[in-house]
């Protein structure tokens, strides 16, 4: 019981967190990709961004004196959204519209969107230093634990309480996002949009107007992605640079354009690396007496250091096996 | 040139007057940046945006001769450094004498096996095994040499780590190392192209992204070959090093000179090889195709050229030039350090030197190089000056001092990065010296 226990801990919960933050990223990327037909790099810096904007907020707001009862990174998260929202469509504004007034092919908007990346890193770390930063601003992480006695356990299982609001935003929000896009005007035109942008200009549709609505869903989910990541690690410049590399895969293996497919895709790289590298010598212990050699002490299918390398197989494979991805998504 | 711009005197739209009055300029920047900073500094700059444009080069034979994506810019040079470290770097005895070698021969029998293997297991339907079950003996195949190799390579890893730390290189010339960082580039060029090319444009920039950080995460945690982030230092140089000149009798300062002046002409007769080379591949029939397949690869592939393989071909090559520049950068700092590799640094540089020089015309790389390499190193002392004169304002102002100036100055760099690309994008999308596009008469 134990090791089931110990297993729900280290795997399935924070295997969910990580699949949140990669779901809300990938959707971001699988949106702009699908509307706009460029892959867009800077996502993973929108992200960073949006977390330090919330650091910012609850920063001011700690140092009024305003104490509240959840992590306050979370009460100022709408706030926060809405500016990296408003970042976002004045990046737009600034660099990918002219590039698109001029027709030119997506490759040049991709590097458009890395020199977007670089001049937000370098702000970034101008303004904030390269240090290491806590979104937790004189709070402490209370930590629920259940007791599974009952069970014939004798640890908890234990989540701490942003992990729960995050898993809780998480579903929240794309419960919204999917309302929006099946049920309301504007989110059928964007779907419409995605399918063929010729054809919903001609049937009247207000493409500007999507594209605006889809830079503002795309810097307000980022912004909570890059909240969470921030909570769940710690606020670096360099935060979500590293995680570029899953959320591109997360939206390729779910099929680019396709936000469920996002988010399929998302928890399937998130539980993907955490079982790779979880250490499976904790579960199998009650075996031992079975097993006719000795079990090693660290039995985990590939070591911490290369954690990367789970994404990036599953990429490749998709790709060679299935290049639309496990929904069928967009081909540019 | 015809008569009107002789009368003009300057015609900038004339590519041979544009070369000719850009290169005027770099060198002019060059000369001013030479007596700022004296003939040590700009030797040490010199030498290594040579070592880039090599590097540049090779981007531009993949991106501005074939239209590829590469992000992967620096996991090549990554490989050219480490390959250099095991043929350069001195004979490490503790692991010659130790068990070392032969764990280590075990565990590359086990690899050759492991492929071995998987490759049987691709052949299976020679024997009548098909579909469904072709593929999971396949991905069984796969997981059984996985495993058996990292049984082997583990313990082998960790004995030599506990003994000899790492297990050196073999002494030989650092020219001999550049060499084989070319090779080692070339073969995983190969895999990766191979995998990889018939992708997307964007699916091939993301999948060269990764490709570039898991060899990062490998160069960076095999501690038993390359000695990880404990780095190997000093490396040796093919030419005397400035310890030999002082040893002659000769100042420290001018040691120092003399010395990176020769690894300047030795790279410098490198460059000006591959140039040539290059320069002639790109207007002979080889580049025209090149560029057919690059421009409408579907009109050159009905044309019967064949696409892929020829792609595979400028791939190969693009990182070889790459491989050698990396290991001759890793040669010159004396240092192997593998955490000092960042994508801005090494791959987005890169870029930025091809696209601002001018994408598919070697020469404007060559400028572009030498232009944004020198950007990059000044601008670090020129942020610094400007943050601390605004320091100095803002204290006299009262609202204190900015903090940790160093750190945030070095960040400006990235910064200027980013706007000279968006900057190139929008008003110079072909670069200062665009591709000449030759008509026939």
């Amino acid at each position: 019981m134990d090791e089931l226990i110990f297993f729900i801990n280290r795997v399935l919960i924070s295997g969910t967190v990580l699949g949140s933050i990669y779901a809300l990223g990938a959707i971001g990327i699988t949106l702009v990709f699908g509307i706009l037909r460029f892959a867009h790099f800077a996502h993973g810096d929108m992200m960073t961004m949006g977390a330090f904007i919330g650091f910012c907020i609850a920063s001011i707001l700690a140092g009024m004196g305003i104490a509240t009862p959840i992590p306050i990174a979370f009460v100022v998260l709408p706030l926060a959204m809405v500016v990296t929202a408003a970042i976002a469509l004045g990046i737009d504004k600034g660099f990918y519209a002219p590039l698109r007034r001029r027709g030119v092919p997506s490759v040049t908007l991709l590097i458009a969107s890395i020199g977007v990346t670089l001049m937000m890193q370098g702000l970034i770390r101008l303004f904030f230093g390269s240090g290491t930063r806590s979104l937790y601003i004189n709070e402490t992480k209370e930590i629920f634990r259940i007791d599974m006695s009952a069970f014939g356990g004798s640890r908890p299982i234990s989540i701490t309480e942003p992990q729960v609001l995050m898993i809780a935003v998480t579903v929240v929000l794309v419960l919204a996002l999917h309302f929006f896009l099946t049920r309301s005007r504007l989110g059928k035109a964007m779907r419409a949009m995605s399918d063929n942008a010729a054809l919903a200009q001609v049937s009247g549709i207000n493409t500007a107007l999507v594209v605006r609505v889809t830079w503002i869903i795309a810097g307000s989910l980022a912004c909570v992605a890059g909240t969470m990541l921030a909570l769940d690690v710690a606020l670096m410049p360099d935060l979500a640079f590293n995680i570029v590399l899953p959320i591109f895969a997360a939206a390729i293996v779910g099929g680019l354009g396709h936000v469920y497919g996002a988010i399929v895709g998302g928890f399937l790289i998130a539980f993907a690396e955490t079982l790779a590298v979880f250490n499976w010598t904790s579960i199998l212990r009650p075996l031992t007496t079975w097993l006719p050699f000795d079990l090693p002490a660290n039995l985990a299918l590939v070591p911490t250091e290369y954690k990367l390398t789970v994404a990036f197989v599953i990429l490749v494979i998709t790709l060679l096996a299935r290049p639309t991805g496990i929904f069928k998504g967009i081909s540019s | 040139m015809s008569d009107t711009a002789i009368r003009r005197g300057l015609d900038l739209n004339d590519p041979k007057m544009r070369s000719i009055v850009l290169f005027a300029a770099m060198f002019v920047i060059v000369l001013i940046v030479g007596y700022v900073q004296g003939a040590a500094n700009t030797t040490l700059l010199l030498t290594q945006a040579i070592a880039y444009a090599l590097i540049a080069l090779g981007l531009n034979i993949q991106w501005g001769y074939g239209g590829l994506f590469n992000f992967a810019v620096m996991g090549f040079m990554m490989l050219g450094g480490a390959a250099t470290v095991t043929i350069s770097a001195p004979i490490n005895p503790l692991f010659w004498d130790s068990e070392g070698p032969l764990l280590l021969g075990k565990a590359l029998a086990m690899f050759l096996v492991g492929a071995l293997v998987v490759l049987a297991a691709r052949q299976s339907h020679r024997i009548g095994i098909k579909g469904g079950w072709k593929t999971a003996l396949i991905v069984l195949a796969w997981f059984v040499s996985y495993v058996a190799y990292r049984s082997q390579i583990d313990p082998a890893a960790a004995y030599i780590e506990s003994t000899a730390g790492y297990i050196g290189g073999l002494g030989l010339n650092p020219m001999l190392g550049w060499l084989i960082g070319g090779v080692l580039a070339a073969i995983m060029a190969f895999i990766v192209g191979k995998i990889s090319l018939g992708l997307r444009s964007d699916y091939l920039a993301i999948a060269t992204i990764g490709i570039s950080e898991i060899l990062r995460a490998f160069v960076k945690n095999m501690d038993w070959w390359t000695r990880g982030t404990q780095t190997v230092s000093p490396m040796p140089w093919p030419v005397p090093l400035p310890q030999q000149y002082q040893a002659d009798g000769v100042s420290i300062a001018d040691s120092f000179v003399f010395a990176r002046l020769g690894f300047l002409a030795l790279a410098l007769v490198i460059l000006v090889v591959v140039f040539l080379f290059i320069q002639r591949a790109y207007g002979g029939p080889w580049g025209r195709m090149m560029r057919a397949i690059r421009d409408n690869h579907i009109a050159a592939g009905s044309m019967g050229k064949d696409i892929k393989g020829r792609q595979l071909e400028l791939f190969v090559m693009g990182s070889v030039l790459i491989g050698i520049g990396g290991a001759m950068l890793t040669s010159f700092n004396q240092i192997f350090d593998p955490s000092s590799y960042q994508p801005i640094n090494h791959t987005f540089m890169v870029w930025v030197m091809v696209i601002v020089g001018g994408a598919g015309n070697n020469l404007g790389v060559l400028l572009g190089t030498f232009l944004i390499y020198i950007a990059w190193v000044i601008s670090d002392p020129l942020a610094q000056a400007i943050f601390k004169n605004l320091s100095a304002w803002s204290q006299s102002v009262g609202w204190g001092v900015i903090p940790e100036i160093d750190s945030r100055a070095l960040q400006m760099r990235v910064f200027v990065l980013g706007v000279i690309i968006t900057i190139a994008l929008r008003y110079a999308p072909k670069g200062l010296l665009p591709e000449v596009v030759q008509k026939q008469k």
